[in-house]
């Protein structure tokens, strides 16, 4: 037999096997970028996984519509709730007939309720809580969003109602609802393993609501789910999920031109074009909910003077960055907060590219000679900026054209984040990704007094009419009145440049052409229940 | 060679608590800290940080660390991975057959087209096939291996098809662990033709990771063949009559195989280093990712544990290449 005789025998064996099997049923193969850290989302705060866990296995009280940033209001496990007038009082009616998944251990007896959201919530809350300290008791997200501040009490009305008390009105509060580390675990399930002394079977094999269950995970490897029978919303059109972890993207690429998965998430942005030209294949994109930006130590000088601030934006030349860093795959960021976020204010001028007034500006400041200064660079390709090293030396030259010498700066990236909190930095490169699509979660989150004590606001910026503006914006639940006072924060915001807003990046997602019904979702999950595979 | 094996196994304690002090020491030299790593951008206050700390034993001094560490490992306690919260020691069990099942095709690729390669060139010295040989070699030798796994899949699976490009079985197929070896779990699973899905998903990783040995088993063999085949008993073979292949086959050989055993010995550790490279491409779920993933995310007893798994079972195999060696030739045994 010829090699080229053997390769087709072979070639034909493999597509009789795969078209055998898919005649059976439908299985969606997702090459996915990393193994999962676990199946608890509340203990982690990675993307990677949030879509092996609480995207395909859990839901949440609030619902995101998918492939917005908008509450869909009775979509989650709460189907409506009320808000006291004073805003500290939120009840929840809970969704009825909603069912567990089973495991090999464990076959649930009774419906989601009040209990299992009493037992999801007080376990990352209180220490003394039923499974506080098991794997670890690190319940990042549930920290950093303040909710151990925010929330005075959880009470259980009855089997189906829920009220949430908080000590101070927090508008943000349903959307954060919505997060994964808010999804919504069985407790009867946690009962179950504690009295069986495998009490780690809760996070590591775990049991959810949502439009899938967990078949097996081989670590590394392949994690596979069932679509759930018993789903309370629509079911899912595929019966089969995989998660074929493929940490390389090249060879992501290779497995989806091989036709080995059917939708690859991080696809180089070199390899688009080829993607676009292959007649298997389809490329989508949506903007990110995402800003990559370079901000200023706002207390060391001569960054305390915003003349400073505003002739170094005026120096650099965003186009040139998106061409070159971005490969075409970003815009121009002139708000902190991304175009498809609401309120964003898209009536502010970004500083033009103008070397001559930065230079006038900075004469104006005393720096007629320029001055030496850094730049810290992220030594990590991030969704916000693919490569800060790239965009670093275009900054440093822009700025030398105005007499101002940088210098670049890089540290292993647990350390650049350790440094810049401390405020060791002069400028520094790092961006963000929306968590609730709420204005709140980037400008105060990232710009706000507080922030900056936490170390989160690496600019170290506390400027008070602005931080006025945004703890207002907190305290009204007025989606309208909260917009005015964003728009203004936004203004304060520009004139004061604390930032340099560079981009917002573009994601994209390449897949096979049978891939139906695939949504992007702007907050960067993967969601598989809408999916379906044409013939 | 009791007292051989004794000296030996003797000389592995010193190593042992090297590699220890090794491990410990380098992870906690460069910096990066595995706290802010978990959260991110986010940023984590100084409390929680303090916590974390504490939690996981990094407020101690050092050298009260490493004590701890010590006595920890001397007790088969080797931790628990900070990021996945699962033990060490299941981590790596799970893990660990999959690299051993693809070093064992590596090396056997790499033996059984060196070997006769080497002795080919030697044989043939100086003619088109010797020269063509050690050219071919030292290109496989000097390639990188990431490049040449890209290329390898490149071609063989998206130009041609015949393989597939990662992973270890057909994600059409679930076969349940039993000792973790693909190619023994799926003959011992109802689905047969899952085994052929595994064998073609060996192909092409073997191949990658096989190329560096097998380049260095050929040149090895083919030296020192040469220099056997020079000996005056090979002559007085010759002269005594016997046809060439006994000579090479019998006499030369067996004699040739002493340094090349040494060489198969030392590629293992080699092949775990080759293993990190060829197991991220081909997205292998073995041990040599699960290291690389552990440092990029300074998971601490991961990186210490895993490493000291890895380094335990080179010492092992050098061992027992060792004894191998003394058995082949008494003359090591009885030289002081």
């Amino acid at each position: 037999m010829s090699i080229r005789t053997l390769g087709v025998v072979v070639a034909t064996a493999i597509a009789v096997a795969l078209g055998s099997a898919a005649a059976n049923a439908k299985t969606f193969v997702f090459c996915s970028e990393g193994s999962p850290e676990g199946f608890n989302p509340s203990l982690y705060t990675t993307g990677t996984t949030f879509d092996a866990s609480s995207r395909a296995l859990m839901n949440r009280l609030v619902a995101f519509k998918l492939g917005t940033t908008e509450i869909a209001p009775g979509q989650g496990l709460a189907t409506s709730w009320t808000i006291s007038d004073d805003g500290l009082e939120y009840t929840f009616k809970l969704r009825e007939g909603v069912k567990w998944h089973s495991t090999k251990s464990f076959k649930p007896s009774r419906d989601f309720s009040a209990d299992d959201v009493l037992y999801s919530f007080n376990r990352q809350w209180k220490p003394e809580a039923q499974d506080h300290g098991l794997s670890g008791g690190t319940y990042e997200y549930f920290n950093s969003m303040g909710f151990p501040d925010l929330l005075k009490s959880i009470e259980k009305i009855d089997d189906y109602t829920v009220k949430f008390t908080l000590t101070r009105p927090e508008a943000p509060f349903l959307a954060d609802l919505g997060m994964d580390f808010a999804s919504i675990m069985s407790k009867e399930y946690s009962d179950a393993m504690n009295k069986a002394g495998t009490p780690e079977k809760i996070d590591q094999d775990p049991v959810g609501t949502g439009p899938f269950q967990l078949v097996n995970y081989q670590k590394d490897a392949v994690i596979r789910y069932k679509a759930f029978a018993d789903y309370w919303g629509e079911k899912p059109k595929i019966d089969t999920l995989v998660f074929a972890i493929t940490p390389d993207a090249a060879v992501a690429y290779a497995k989806l031109l091989a036709g080995e998965c059917h939708l690859i998430p991080y696809p180089n942005a070199a390899d688009l074009d080829g993607m676009k030209k292959n007649p298997n294949l389809k490329v989508m994109s949506k903007a990110g909910l995402n800003i990559g930006y370079l901000g200023f130590n706002t207390e060391k000088p001569p960054f305390t003077d915003k003349r400073v601030r505003q002739a170094l934006n005026m120096a650099i030349n965003k186009p040139a960055i998106i061409e070159a860093v971005y490969i075409g795959t970003g815009q121009v960021a002139k708000n902190p907060i991304p175009p498809i976020m609401w309120s964003y204010n898209d009536a502010i001028k970004d500083y033009p590219y103008d070397p001559e007034q930065a230079k006038k500006l900075l004469a104006e400041a005393g720096y007629k000679n320029g001055f030496k200064t850094d730049i810290w660079a992220m030594p990590v390709k991030r969704p916000y900026n693919p490569n800060a090293r790239r965009m670093a030396e275009m900054i440093q030259s822009d700025w030398k054209a105005v007499g101002v010498d940088a210098g670049i700066v890089s540290f292993e990236w647990g350390e650049y984040l350790k440094r810049t909190k401390e405020g060791e930095h002069q400028t520094f490169m790092l961006g963000w990704t929306g968590d609730n699509g709420d204005p709140d979660n980037f400008l105060y989150t990232l710009l706000s007094c507080d922030s900056s004590k936490n170390g989160i606001n690496r600019a170290r910026w506390c400027y008070k009419p602005f931080d006025e503006l945004v703890l207002e914006a907190k305290r009204i639940s007025d989606q309208g009145k909260r917009t005015e006072l964003y728009e203004k924060a936004q203004v304060v915001f520009k004139e004061e440049a604390p930032w340099v807003t560079i981009a917002h990046s573009t994601t994209y997602k390449a897949m096979r052409n049978a891939v139906q019904g695939f949504v992007i979702d702007p907050f960067g999950g993967h969601h598989f229940d809408t999916v379906d595979l044409s013939e | 060679m009791i007292r051989f094996i004794l000296t030996r196994v003797g000389l592995l304690i010193p190593t042992f608590i090297g590699v220890t002090l090794l491990t410990f020491a380098l992870i906690r030299l460069v910096p990066g800290d595995p706290i802010e790593l978990l959260v991110g951008e986010r940023a984590i206050s100084p409390e929680r940080h303090a916590m974390y700390r504490a939690q996981l034993g990094l407020d101690k001094p050092l050298l009260v660390q490493y004590g701890i560490y010590i006595s920890d490992v001397l007790s088969g306690n080797l931790g628990r991975s900070i990021v996945t919260k699962t033990p060490v020691l299941d981590e790596f069990a799970a893990l660990f057959p999959a690299t051993i099942e693809l070093s064992v095709c590596a090396i056997v690729f790499a033996i059984v087209i060196g070997l006769p390669l080497g002795i080919l060139a030697a044989v043939k010295r100086g003619s088109v096939l010797d020269y063509a040989t050690m050219g071919v070699s030292l290109t496989g030798y000097s390639m990188p291996i990431f490049w040449w796994a890209l290329l390898l899949i490149l071609f063989f699976s998206v130009q041609l098809g015949w393989t597939p490009v990662s992973g270890r079985l057909s994600v059409m197929y679930y076969i349940e662990p039993v000792t973790g070896f693909m190619l023994i779990d799926t003959l011992l699973s109802d689905e047969p033709e899952a085994f052929w899905s595994a064998l073609r998903h060996l192909i092409l990783p073997a191949i990658a990771l096989g190329t560096i040995p097998l380049a260095v088993i050929a040149r090895m063999t083919r030296s020192s063949m040469l220099e056997v085949l020079g000996e005056d008993y090979i002559r007085t073979a010759r002269a005594k009559g016997l046809g060439p292949l006994r000579v090479v086959g019998l006499h030369a050989l067996r004699n040739a195989l002493i340094p090349v055993i040494t060489v198969i010995g030392l590629a293992v550790g080699v092949l775990f280093a080759g293993a990190i490279l060829t197991e991220t491409i081909f997205a292998w779920p073995g041990v040599g990712k699960w290291l690389v993933e552990s440092v990029r995310r300074r998971d601490y007893p991961v990186l210490q544990g895993g490493v000291l798994l890895v380094a335990s079972v080179v010492m092992g195999v050098n061992l027992i290449v060792d004894l191998l060696y003394g058995l082949i030739n008494p003359r090591i045994r009885h030289r002081r």
